[in-house]
């Protein structure tokens, strides 16, 4: 997960040059779409947005994660195909498909989405070790926002700090359900789940009688110990280890930094 | 900068400009002074109202007005009200007043325990009871961010806001232009 | 027996099937009062299921309890419907009388009381449910003797019978209600045809699903019956759709009350055409007053070779299972549905795959409303030819209507399609009527000058519910309602409307205290926009509904309730300080707020 400014921009070039190997042998020339006016060329079976993240082209997202299948939750990367609003990120792409995506209108409804996101959680960056790491916070400053806008719900969340490696935030759950998949299908344990209704109820449950992290067998090396692209789940005594200035998105906006496979 | 701060694009009378701390830490305050030489050039185009670095105790009317810190307690709402009414353009600069901060993190506890635990049952805090003078402003059952209480023009993130960010958005506002940060000057932290 | 062996029993009762989890859960919680955690474990062991997948299926539905909630939970049916008969002032005096707020336990464990979604008894509230049966027509005097029964703790099963009763109330029959079939004639037709021309019959009468959405049925039971099963347990399966969570409608109470076979029967003859043989019938949990009749009657089928192996003699065989559902509005979504017959929370599946390729257990499947399948026998009984020429040209047949509110006779009423409102207001007694929820929430409000449009796919579709509401109504307290009921069922998947609903609701709150301001609207219209576009399913789709039709058909009522033309603070500033004052002891003027900044 962590990575530096220079290892950020040498896989960015080593994936502009597959990419550029790749096109003609992988795609026919039919299989395109239109992205912003771009063409992008996809594989049959690639979504929208895995043929755009593997042009190198960022379409907005939260809960979409390279190595998982889409959950489709957040709605960040809302676009309209051929004029109609859908989900990037499940949406198949097709030859010849008309999709906007950084458009005003749908930039203003993302803004809308983040600050849904800012004020149902309790998010204070200041005091927040993802802070310059952050997916949620990068996404914001992509977008321009400029505040919650909304009123503040303040929630009441809880903090598990009973796992002797591993902190657990919830105050910063964004329910993209990331560490569920990757407990689920790279770790084989199932020790996340996200159960729940509703804008209070929702949240992620720890698999063990009293709830808490300590008593599953959750390990530091989990895939799921550092999928989070917010600040729940947090290694212990590693905090704020790189200077601001340093940090992921100090060193480039999100949008420049499309990666289609985990570092 | 000089090309853009002309003379000729703007009217000689200065713009009016009024700060306040409600519940913060002045640190917005102090990294405004931050913007070193350049407040010189500001100087030539703003002068103070109501604001720490000045002695002025009442806003009246002002062109802008520069919050930093959130809504704590009856004293804060009172000022912000005064700004409000007073300044034709209102920004809330900094976290605390842009979504309470810091101070926000009691808001999870109950007023009433924290008041109890400070003046009456934790040992080594003074046992007086609760302050009732009216002199005292009273707190907030919780911390607020402005914008829930007066509307707010814009919005000046950061904790706080760097130096630059801020002289871009005053040079931005002062030249007519929406203000825009930017990668680097927009942070939250 | 101990806790564990009754769980073990229930457990084996259902095969040890996960799938079967929400039947468990239920099962378990009627015996043992709640879920405890060490429950959720055994169960989660029993069915071989990591623990947090239970729980989250405990965690998700209103009439799941993983903490305790009382011996006696009392729910107060919260439509407008029942508002408008009375049920706060009646729910606050039940409180008095015990003792107690809404929503908490009684401090002796013995009883909680609180709100619940519609229960679907709009022509005979204020409804409650008691532990999770429906009682019907509360009054202050019932309230009191109630109240002294949960003391006394009286068995609810020794509770005077009559409060128990539920009425059809069937006010005007037509092809449907007015059928003459008697069991397993319309299914003998369908057998006598054989599945494709059957499946010919139901396009050729252009039948259209009755649930909402007005899929055709023709073309979604041709995709299934065409899609191949997949993988190892290739299967197709027949899901009816009882969940009638849309507030106002009551119409599938009454046609699973009184023309259960019909539904039966049309679920068999979807099993035959799509060559499914298992049926599955969701029943909301609300209606679980049915479950044992339903059993029954599923019994009598059985032993009538209606249902099982060899049907009517025939090699086709088909059966079906009742599922409960357990308090989630969401659940009547078709997708979320097949989750939770999967015993998993309902949340609403990426699309596509649809159910027709991928629903139960990921095999083919259609799912149908109650409605729709018993209007298939019509067809099957008496041929397309027939039912096409009921109705208009675009919607053949006829519509149940679940009709309350202002009206001199609530009910059922059965018309062709291409009825007008003003018909259905003519016929039901509606005098001074001010507006119509057609198809409840979701839908659409009627004002006064629309009532020539017809009740028909294209103009006006239902899904049934026609709540009226005379001039004496306040519309924006109807709005307020139902953005109150879409915050609370949203399902929280996706951030537009987990977090969009509950501000819509806080808006419209404060709007109501008196504190709001052409800001407040204008956020009103802007989440309109955003969650009609942006959400994952039709829930957060169309959660705005209400508020964007009231507002343009009713503004005057928004508007008289303004605070001001200027911005106005999110909260009470004055209530803000109410804790300090406590604390303190204080109440001089500096220890008060004034809500409204002075000029
Ligand atoms: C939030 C939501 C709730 C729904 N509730 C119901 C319901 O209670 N009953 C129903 O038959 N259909 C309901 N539907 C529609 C179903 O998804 C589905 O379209 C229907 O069951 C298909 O049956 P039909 O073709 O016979 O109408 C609901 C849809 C949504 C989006
Ligand atoms: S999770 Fe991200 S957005 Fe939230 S407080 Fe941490 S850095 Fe800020
Ligand atoms: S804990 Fe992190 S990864 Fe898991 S759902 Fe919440 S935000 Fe996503
Ligand atoms: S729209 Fe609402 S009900 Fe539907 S998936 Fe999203 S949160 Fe759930
Ligand atoms: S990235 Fe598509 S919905 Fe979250
Ligand atoms: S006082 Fe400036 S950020 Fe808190």
């Amino acid at each position: 997960m962590k990575t530096s400014n220079s290892e950020v921009s040498v896989q960015a070039n080593a994936r502009e040059a597959r990419v550029k190997a790749d096109r003609p042998a992988e795609t026919k020339a039919n299989n395109i779409f239109q992205l912003d006016g771009e063409d992008i060329p996809f594989r049959p079976g690639q979504t929208i947005m895995q043929a755009a993240t593997h042009h190198g082209t960022y379409i907005p997202h939260l809960c979409w994660h390279p190595d998982f299948s889409a959950h489709g939750s957040c709605k960040l990367c809302t676009v309209k195909v051929n004029g109609r609003f859908g989900s990037s990120c499940t949406i198949a792409a097709q030859p010849g498909l008309d999709v906007e995506n950084r458009t005003a209108e749908l930039d203003d409804k993302r803004r809308t989405l983040l600050q849904m996101l800012f004020v149902e959680g309790n998010h204070f960056c200041p005091s927040c070790e993802k802070s310059g790491n952050c997916a949620l916070q990068a996404t914001a400053y992509e977008l321009n926002m400029m505040s919650p806008h909304f009123d503040m719900f303040y929630p009441d969340r809880p903090v598990d700090a009973s796992h002797p490696d591993i902190l657990l935030d919830f105050n910063r759950c964004i329910m993209c359900a990331l560490c569920v998949a990757a407990s689920r299908d790279v770790d084989g344990k199932n020790i996340f789940y996200m159960g729940g209704r509703g804008l209070l109820g929702r949240r992620v449950h720890i698999s063990s009688e009293s709830g808490k992290l300590a008593d599953t067998d959750f390990a530091v090396t989990d895939r799921a110990a550092s999928i989070c692209p917010v600040g729940v789940i947090l290694p212990k005594r590693k905090g704020f280890a790189v200077p601001i200035g340093q940090r992921t998105y100090d060193l480039a906006p999100i949008s420049k930094q499309v990666r289609d496979t985990t570092p | 900068m000089n090309a853009l701060i002309n003379a000729t694009l703007f009217p000689p009378k200065k713009l009016r400009v009024a700060t306040t701390s409600l519940a913060g830490c002045f640190g917005c305050h102090m990294s405004f002074l931050d913007i070193d030489e350049r407040i010189l050039k500001l100087i030539e185009l703003i002068e103070f109202d109501r604001s720490p670095l000045t002695d002025i105790k009442h806003c009246g009317p002002c062109d802008l007005g520069l919050i930093e810190g959130g809504l704590c307690n009856a004293e804060n709402v009172h000022v912000l009200r005064e700004f409000r009414t007073h300044c034709k353009i209102l920004v809330a600069v900094g976290a605390c007043a842009i979504n309470g901060g810091l101070p926000a993190q009691r808001n999870h506890l109950d007023l009433r325990d924290v008041l109890e635990e400070v003046y009456q049952t934790e040992p080594g805090l003074s046992h007086g009871g609760v302050p009732n003078d009216p002199e005292l402003p009273l707190p907030l059952n919780k911390v607020h961010p402005i914008h829930e209480v007066v509307k707010v023009d814009y919005f000046l993130p950061g904790c706080p806001p760097p130096a630059d960010a801020i002289w871009k958005f005053l040079t931005d506002l002062l030249a007519g232009r929406t203000p825009t940060l930017g990668h680097g000057l927009l942070h939250y932290d | 027996m101990s806790d564990t062996d009754m769980i073990d029993a229930v457990v084996e009762r259902h095969h040890r099937d996960g799938a079967r989890l929400m039947q468990i859960l239920r099962e378990t919680q009627e015996q043992l009062g709640w879920l405890s955690p060490s429950t959720l474990t055994a169960i989660a062991e029993a069915i071989a299921w990591p623990r947090a997948m239970v729980e989250g299926t405990a965690d998700f539905y209103s009439f799941f309890h993983t903490r305790p909630m009382g011996r006696y939970r009392v729910l107060w049916s919260d439509n407008i419907t029942d508002r408008m008969l009375g049920n706060t002032d009646l729910m606050q005096a039940m409180c008095k009388k015990l003792w107690l707020e809404p929503g908490r336990v009684s401090e002796d464990g013995l009883v909680s009381v609180d709100t619940t979604s519609c229960t679907g008894m709009c022509d005979q509230g204020p409804a409650v449910l008691v532990n999770y049966r429906a009682i019907t027509r509360m009054t202050p005097a019932r309230v009191g003797e109630m109240v002294g029964l949960i003391r006394s703790e009286m068995p609810v099963a020794e509770w005077p019978a009559e409060w128990f009763s539920v009425d059809d109330n069937i006010r005007r029959k037509d092809m449907l209600l007015a059928h003459d079939l008697v069991p397993g004639q319309a299914l003998a037709a369908a057998l006598e045809r054989g599945p494709e021309k059957m499946l010919a019959e139901i396009r050729d009468a252009r039948l259209r699903g009755r649930g909402g959405a007005g899929f055709s049925t023709g073309q979604k039971w041709e995709t299934c019956r065409n899609a191949e099963g997949n993988g190892s347990n290739a299967a197709h399966y027949v899901v009816c759709n009882a969940d009638e969570g849309e507030p106002g409608t009551f119409k599938d109470r009454v046609l699973l009350t009184s023309h259960a076979d019909l539904v039966f029967e049309g679920m068999s003859i979807a099993g035959l055409v799509v060559g499914a043989k298992k049926g599955l019938l969701y029943l909301r949990g609300e209606y679980r007053y049915l479950l044992e009749a339903l059993e029954s009657a599923l019994a009598t089928r059985r032993a009538a070779k209606l249902l099982g192996k060899n049907i009517l003699d025939t090699d086709f065989e088909f059966d079906i299972e009742i599922h409960l559902g357990a308090g989630a509005y969401i659940c009547g979504e078709e997708s979320a549905l097949i989750e939770s017959l999967e015993g998993k929370p309902g949340r609403p599946r990426i699309r596509p795959p649809f159910p027709v390729t991928h629903g139960y257990l990921d095999q083919p499947t259609t799912v149908n409303n109650v409605e729709t399948l018993a209007a298939s026998c019509l067809i099957a009984a008496h041929g397309s030819a027939w039912y096409a020429q009921h109705g208009t040209e675009k919607s053949t047949g006829s519509k149940i209507l679940s009709v309350s509110g202002d009206c001199e006779r609530s009910g059922i009423y059965e018309y062709p399609y291409g009825v007008t409102v003003r018909q259905v207001l003519e016929d039901c007694g509606a005098s001074d009527c001010q507006a119509v929820q057609i198809s409840g929430p979701s839908g659409i409000c009627v004002a006064e000058g629309e009532f020539d449009r017809r009740i028909a796919f294209e103009d006006i579709p239902t899904a049934g519910a026609f709540m009226v509401f005379d001039e004496t109504r306040d519309m924006f307290e109807v709005a307020r309602n139902f953005a109150h009921f879409f915050a609370h069922e949203s399902c929280g998947f996706c951030t537009p409307c987990r977090v969009g609903t509950t501000l819509v609701r806080n808006l419209m709150d404060k709007i109501a205290r008196q504190h709001g301001s052409p800001y407040d609207i204008d956020e009103l219209f802007k989440l309109h926009r955003l969650m009609q576009g942006a959400s994952h399913c039709g829930l957060g789709n169309s959660a705005c509904n209400p508020i964007f039709d009231t507002l343009n058909k009713f503004r005057p009522a928004y508007e008289h309730r303004l605070m001001s033309l200027d911005y106005e603070p999110a909260f009470d500033l004055d209530a803000a300080l109410s804790q300090a004052r406590q604390m303190t002891g204080r109440d001089d003027a500096a220890a008060h707020l004034q809500n409204e900044a002075e000029a």
